[in-house]
């Protein structure tokens, strides 16, 4: 039976106190399994941040080292990534709105520390798209996903371009218009995300989200994403924006009722719970009755439980029962489902698997 | 515990059940297959490295196996997965132990990134290291393994790890990758040398390994400082030249073959530095193996 939480690694980013006295049986599989999760070099900046870094046992402690090295290498990369892109759309005009990991870092927040980065997303007005698409080839950003399915697929259906890359520096760069697809059963207002958003000191146009929708697009990101691969690290993004920002009274008073305004209000249940299920974030009992307003059906909320407890580990053979596949298999079938409707939904996951049984004939 | 204690049964059953620990250099893996050719390869390349029998750490776990797929039976083919998780694309089953060779190298060029990485051949003598960075092609390997076979000690033929720290290599001595021609040069020039059977139709032609020599097993927890950089370049018929190369473009070169440079931004360039600034920086052509024996063999003198 899997536990959310069980795993070495959540146990690892909930008490990095007591890492050193772990035997080297329990290193091994923490690193491994903290590797797959890409939350290998956030554990290394807890315990560097400890002061107890040189207290983990060598073997074990070169693979932190070397996750610190590339983690500041990441975050050094993302830095310039931001850089670029502002000079590229510095003709548009617009506000460029960070999101995610770029807007954890730029803005200075710990949910930025030891993160593995990807790519860059931003927001902006969808009636700017063209234009940003535009600007942003210019300075040398191409396309991917040539055919035309995918092409459609994202322009007609997604809430973001298809992803771009840099042709020199081999970036990838998401350009969103919205934090759901329009043909979601969801329908958060865009335009109500970036009249909140805030501007960075000494960075003009750019902006982050404001804390609560920060948190809020981080739960509805997570509990729509199809690729759970680094479904423990977007839990523990959620968990360290959850405490930053709780130190403020105020921002647990407008999380729930900001996500009601915006229909994210079961995201937001699904994130608090996880959260706590596997981080023990700590959170209101007086925010909890209220995000209760999102809450599933007890039979789908426990059906949830049983999938999440094995969707949001980390994707390694240790962990995994016999009931593991199948849970990822349902939550990347409901990852669609809730972006698209039924007939369209069918019809993309045929193209989709047909396109996999191409690939590997080949 | 050395790989030879086992005996082949045992080894064999033990690569199939929990594993062999293998330490090469600083890097201890856990490898499991149950291929016979995964087994015999070690057994034969891997005789004199240890085996971690208590130690319950291991920086990577692979597997050489079968895929899941009708590909276990028709037109048979292997899948090296790290941690369950295969980085390649599978390849024809004769080819499993250069598959798990190739494993091995991507293992470590991809996460020992507490060392800087740099794609060249390393070998030693009398305690100073002689770094032959080169792509594939450039006849490093060739060079290597001759070079291996006349006394000096082999620290790397592929991928040789420098601790930003100290300036030092530091070892990580596994099989030979010798390709196409050189399988016979190698076999012609060192009939002593122990070679592996040759796999052919490989994405780079056909592929034996070399045992490494005892000695450099023996070896590989002692690093070794940095004292010549020669940049190897075979031309057949070749009269063998080495000129001085000058330091900014040996830096040029260092870095282009650096895997993970750009990981250790500022710190990266000024162990690349530190290294440049310790070794004679030289190019080498060479047409016939002989005269590159001799060409070494005068800059050891020479230290």
């Amino acid at each position: 039976m899997t536990r959310a939480g069980a795993d070495p690694v959540s146990r690892a980013l909930r008490n990095p106190r007591a890492l050193p006295g772990w035997t080297l049986s329990e290193w091994d599989a923490l690193v491994r399994q903290a590797r797959r999760a890409n939350l290998l070099s956030r554990v290394a900046v807890d315990l560097n941040d400890l002061g107890v870094l040189p207290s983990v046992p060598a073997a074990p402690r070169v693979h932190l080292d070397a996750a610190l090295i590339v983690a500041q290498a990441q975050e050094e990369a993302v830095r310039r990534e931001v850089a670029y892109i502002r000079t590229a759309l510095t003709r548009c005009g617009i506000d460029i709105v960070l999101l995610k990991g770029a807007a954890y870092l730029v803005a200075g927040l710990p949910a930025a520390r030891g993160r593995v980065f990807t790519d860059v997303d931003i927001l902006v007005p969808e009636a700017a798209l063209a234009e940003v698409e535009g600007a942003l080839m210019l300075h040398g950003w191409a396309t991917t996903h040539h055919n035309p399915y995918d092409q459609r697929y994202y322009r007609q259906w997604m809430h973001e371009l298809p992803p771009l890359r840099h042709i020199t520096r081999l970036t990838v760069l998401d350009v969103h218009h919205a934090i759901l697809p329009p043909t979601a059963r969801l329908k958060p207002d865009s335009a109500k995300l970036l009249a909140a958003s805030r501007p960075i000191e000494s960075k003009p146009r750019l902006r982050v989200l404001a804390p609560v929708d920060m948190v809020l697009h981080s739960a509805t990101h997570l509990f729509h994403n199809e690729d759970l691969s680094s479904g423990l690290r977007d839990v523990a993004d959620l968990d360290s924006l959850l405490r930053d920002f709780g130190r403020e009274p105020a921002f647990w008073r407008e999380l729930t009722g900001r996500a009601s305004e915006l229909d994210l209000a079961r995201p937001l249940y699904y994130g608090l719970r996880y959260a706590q299920h596997f981080l023990e974030t700590p959170v209101p009992p007086e925010t909890l009755r209220a995000a209760e307003i999102g809450r599933p059906a007890r039979w789908l909320q426990r059906a949830m439980d049983a999938l999440f407890a094995r969707g949001l580990q980390p994707d390694h053979p240790d962990l995994a029962d016999r009931l593991t596949p199948l849970a990822r298999q349902l939550l990347y079938v409901r990852a669609h489902w809730l972006r698209m409707p039924p007939l369209l939904l069918a019809r993309h996951l045929t193209i989709k698997a047909l396109r996999r049984d191409e690939e590997q004939a080949t | 515990m050395i790989v030879a204690d086992l005996p082949p049964v045992e080894l064999a059953r033990q690569l199939a059940g929990r594993g062999i620990r293998l330490r090469t250099g600083p890097v201890v893996t856990a490898i499991h297959s149950r291929l016979s050719e995964v087994a015999q390869g070690l057994a034969l390349h891997y005789a004199h490295h240890s085996v971690e029998t208590t130690a319950d750490f291991a920086d990577f776990h692979v597997s050489v196996a079968p895929p899941a797929t009708f590909r276990r039976w028709l037109r048979p083919q292997v899948l090296f997965a790290f941690d369950g998780k295969p980085p390649f694309l599978p390849l024809p089953r004769d080819q499993a132990f250069p598959l798990l060779e190739w494993g091995l190298n991507w293992c470590v060029s991809n996460h020992c990134h507490q060392y800087l990485i740099v794609h060249a051949a390393v070998v030693a003598r009398s305690g100073r290291a002689a770094l032959l960075p080169g792509p594939s092609g450039s006849g490093k390997s060739t060079l290597c393994a001759a070079l291996v076979n006349r006394g000096w000690v082999l620290l790397s033929d592929e991928l040789t790890l420098i601790d930003p720290l100290t300036g030092n290599v530091v070892p990580l001595p596994r099989p030979v990758s010798l390709k196409n021609a050189s399988i016979e040069v190698i076999r012609g020039a060192f009939p002593q040398a122990v070679l592996g059977p040759v796999v052919y139709d490989t994405i780079k032609g056909s592929v034996a390994h070399m045992k490494p020599p005892a000695e450099s097993v023996r070896r590989a927890l002692e690093p070794v400082q940095p004292r010549w950089i020669v940049l190897p370049r075979f031309e057949a018929g070749a009269a063998s030249r080495l000129s001085r190369l000058p330091k900014a473009r040996a830096f040029m070169e260092l870095a282009d073959n650096a895997f993970n440079y750009s990981l250790h931004g500022r710190k990266g360039f000024a162990a690349l530095a530190q290294t440049i600034d310790a070794c004679d920086c030289h190019e080498f052509s060479y047409g016939a193996l002989d005269d590159a024996m001799a060409v070494f063999d005068e800059l050891a003198r020479n230290a």
